[in-house]
């Protein structure tokens, strides 16, 4: 071997122990900020128990259980389909991680427009008493995550489109990955607080 | 070069562009949906929010992750900006901690000086009973702004130690996200000019605690007060990952996590609660926020709907109480955790011997910060919440005193037999001490059921909160400006001077908080315009006049204090690289700190404060060189 090709070499091994220990800052980071979103989730379900209750009971407002149903189970299959697409750029499939992801995508967008149009366009609505405020309060601010959680996937798609990741470097993949599980995580929560703890009321 | 490639003044023309821009979104939304063109609430509400992006924009607090969407690579730029002069880095967007570090402090002094003008305008018209000069609506934001600007000031002096250093102290060459570390200072400057432009908007009149219903019924200053906060309490998040993977990761060699700088230690405490507990703070004003816009019922019981009609089955103010005080009360934790640690971390240097119970200190620090979790209702004792859960929360708040305890148990055992030198940031620290146990000792009253009734919303409380934010911020964070100033800009400040400035301030402050608890002890209640001139048997008006004069002493001291550093930083020695012959990392490398902070890999020989003994604390270079 040349001196200059070892060299090349050490550089590219200094190189990809820096991209390692970057990303393993980045990971701690992350992690750090689903800790911190934690204590803003955990605040709305103290909001909703403290809220939805009368004369000491848990209550929940009458709500289309189908409808909570469908899109829940959406959103967790959207997960499978997010955690494809990691295992197949850590292969180097670069046909399916683009097509997961789509799919992934598409299958938030689809428990979005179930969220927004069908969920907020029955009967409730936001000024209706502490049902509509928690209710519009909780879906909004989940809403709202999984609209970036869909923006960057889809940002994330098309840098794949021009040959962005590989095997070896993929973080912005797998940082996008964690946190469309961690939004599904939170929904694990949100659904059985809106939808099946306490007595169902008319609302 | 021009004024407008200065980044502070685009940032503001950003912002005032996106406001008006929001605000005519807002109107055209408004139009096409076949509602009145113009409503000042959401127009406002918009404009503020998409303000702040539109200064980062203006910045370019936001380039480089604009650039990451597009895939693009942004190398980090080290040394100031090119063709430009050299101070003209810290009005621009700059990844270096050590700028950032400055930005902060600096921001946080100008934002102290504002709080603190505020505060002397509402204690001018406090000498006399009756209303002078502040109409009372003026006089109840006026002390709503006192509260918010100091909070967001101590937490950019926080922020401002911290930057600077931490990445100094455990030997990395800077921070672990630079890019969110600018970012995290920039958003602070257009919250908090949101805060002050409240004033043109009406206002806010129930105080900076913003308990709804008074905040949900409001003039329209509210809402650019909860945007305002919203933006600094982010700061507050994304400085805190910064700091604790920086912590955790970036440590030189030999750094294990009980040989770090005290101050370490204490920032990180304080990071673990302002990761977790502010977004509290951004919850409950978030919901007071679209309360007002939507009409959402989370807190008033009559909740506004829209077209104003009051609608039935709103939700509960105490909730609110809840989630404010769940951040607001660990928030004080904040403000005195580095404040305490800047106090373990100088007395050693200065009493010439090692740290009382280095290991004690450092859990102290923690115990604190998790304990402070437990202890939120104590704000509510007369709120009208469950009195079972009184008794709980009381015996949680006393239980704070225990790790505090520990803390005074080393300083006394640090200053015990030490050889003491008395220049200016020493004082401080001495002052820190006694005016912290002053706050401190009266904790306990305020704590216990029994005696918080009576005391509480009166001056007591006020003389108990400034005493523990003096001792724990102020008095500490005055050290550290005396103490790192030629470490920063390579030049000694004026000793003389800095010593006036103590001797001034601190007998003043001792004054200012013994007759605000005084006061309280009268009758006085808190946030009010106006008074009883009887009370204290006539006395009150006299205990007022003097707290004020008190006001104005302190005052006077902090602008001592800026002109000493103006000046110094001209006229000042050279102070060369360790004037207080400190062991710890950021004395042994030239002042001021060069670009590149350490010339070669620091390592860790020795333990961190085993003064007066012989070896080192750490050592630059590679193992053979010493």
């Amino acid at each position: 071997m040349s001196a200059v090709a070892a060299h090349a070499d050490v550089e590219a091994h200094v190189a990809e122990a820096d991209y390692q220990e970057r990303t393993r800052r980045n990971r701690l980071g992350l992690w750090l900020f689903f800790v911190s979103e934690l204590f803003m989730f955990g605040g709305l379900l103290v909001a909703r128990f403290y809220l939805w209750r009368e004369n000491g009971e848990i209550v929940r407002p009458e709500l289309d259980q189908n409808l909570g149903l469908i899109i829940t189970s959406i959103l967790l299959l959207s997960s499978y389909f997010m955690n494809r697409a990691e295992v197949a750029i850590a292969h180097n499939d670069r046909t399916n991680f683009l097509v997961s992801l789509l799919i992934t995508a598409a299958l938030g967008t689809v428990f979005l427009v179930g969220v927004v149009v069908f969920e907020w366009g029955a009967h409730l609505r936001p000024w209706d008493g502490v049902f509509g405020a928690v209710l519009f309060g909780m879906t909004g601010m989940h809403a709202l995550h999984v609209l970036s959680g869909i923006i960057l996937i889809l940002n994330v798609w098309w840098l794949g489109t021009k040959g962005h990741f590989s095997a070896e470097e993929h973080w912005g993949v797998e940082a996008c990955a964690i946190y469309w599980h961690y939004v599904d995580l939170i929904w694990i929560f949100f659904y059985p607080a809106l939808y099946l703890i306490g007595r169902a009321v008319p609302a | 070069m021009t004024l407008f490639s200065l980044g502070l003044v685009r940032g503001i023309i950003g912002q005032v562009i996106a406001f008006l821009a929001g605000m005519a979104l807002v109107v055209v939304i408004r139009a096409l949906m076949g509602l009145p063109a113009w409503a000042a609430e959401p127009a406002w509400v918009v404009g503020g929010l998409v303000s702040i992006v539109g200064f980062l924009v203006g910045v370019g607090a936001l380039s480089d992750w604009l650039k990451w969407i597009r895939g693009e690579e942004t190398p980090l730029r080290h040394g100031p900006p090119e063709g430009k002069p050299a101070w003209v880095r810290y009005f621009e967007v700059d990844y270096n901690h050590k700028v950032i570090g400055v930005q902060y402090t600096v921001w946080g002094l100008f934002l102290l000086m504002t709080g603190g003008f505020f505060a002397l305008a509402f204690r001018t018209e406090l000498v006399q009973a009756g209303i002078q000069f502040l109409g009372y609506d003026l006089f109840n934001s006026f002390i709503g702004l006192h509260g918010i600007v100091m909070i967001a000031a101590i937490l950019l002096g926080v922020g401002g130690m911290a930057n600077y250093l931490v990445p100094l102290m455990i030997g990395a060459e800077d921070m672990a996200f630079p890019r969110l570390n600018a970012l995290g200072f920039w958003i602070n400057v257009p919250g908090t000019l949101l805060i002050l432009l409240s004033l043109v908007v009406g206002g806010w009149d129930a105080g900076w605690t913003g308990y709804p219903p008074l905040s949900a019924r409001g003039p329209i200053g509210y809402q650019l007060f909860f945007l305002g906060v919203y933006a600094v309490g982010l700061s507050s998040i994304v400085g805190s990952i910064n700091l604790i993977v920086t912590t955790l990761r970036m440590r030189s060699k030999g750094m294990s996590l009980f040989r770090m700088p005290i101050f370490v230690w204490a920032v990180f405490a304080t990071s673990l609660i302002q990761l977790t507990a502010t977004q509290l703070i951004g919850l409950s004003f978030l919901m007071v926020l679209v309360e007002r816009v939507l009409g959402m019922g989370f807190f008033d019981p009559g909740v506004a709907g829209p077209g104003q009609q009051l609608m039935e089955g709103g939700g509960d103010p105490l909730l609110f109480q809840h989630l404010f005080w769940f951040y607001s009360h660990p928030a004080v934790y904040i403000f005195i955790l580095p404040g305490l640690g800047i106090i373990s971390e100088l007395l050693p240097v200065f009493a010439r011997k090692p740290l009382f119970g280095y290991k004690w200190i450092a859990m102290s620090s923690l115990a604190i910060a998790l304990v402070g979790f437990l202890v939120w209702a104590h704000h509510m004792f007369v709120s009208g919440m469950n009195p079972d859960l009184r008794i709980p929360f009381m015996f949680s708040t006393l239980l704070v005193a225990v790790p505090t305890g520990v803390k005074f148990f080393s300083w006394v055992g640090t200053l015990w037999g030490g050889k003491l030198h008395f220049p200016t940031p020493m004082l401080f620290v001495l002052g820190a001490i006694s005016v912290f146990l002053i706050g401190g000792l009266t904790g306990p009253m305020l704590a216990t059921v029994t005696t918080d009734i009576p005391l509480h919303d009166t001056y007591f409380v006020v003389g108990h909160f400034h005493a523990t934010m003096f001792g724990g911020f102020v008095f500490p964070f005055f050290a550290a400006l005396y103490y790192w100033y030629p470490k920063v800009t390579g030049r000694m400040y004026n000793e003389t001077l800095g010593k006036i400035h103590f001797w001034i301030m601190t007998p003043a402050f001792w004054v200012q908080t013994l007759g605000q608890m005084t006061t309280g002890m009268m009758g006085m209640r808190r946030r009010i315009a106006d008074y009883d001139p009887t009370l204290g048997a006539g006395n009150i008006e006299a205990v007022h006049l003097v707290i004020t004069l008190a006001g104005f002493a302190i005052a006077l001291g902090v602008v001592l204090m800026v002109y000493n550093f103006i000046q110094s930083a001209e006229v000042g020695a050279r102070a060369g690289v360790n004037p207080w012959r400190s062991r710890s990392p950021e004395w042994q490398i030239p002042s001021p700190v060069p670009e590149h902070s350490f010339p070669s890999p620091l390592r860790v020989v020795g333990e961190p404060y085993d003064y007066g003994r012989p070896g080192a604390y750490v050592a630059l270079g590679a193992a053979g060189d010493d």
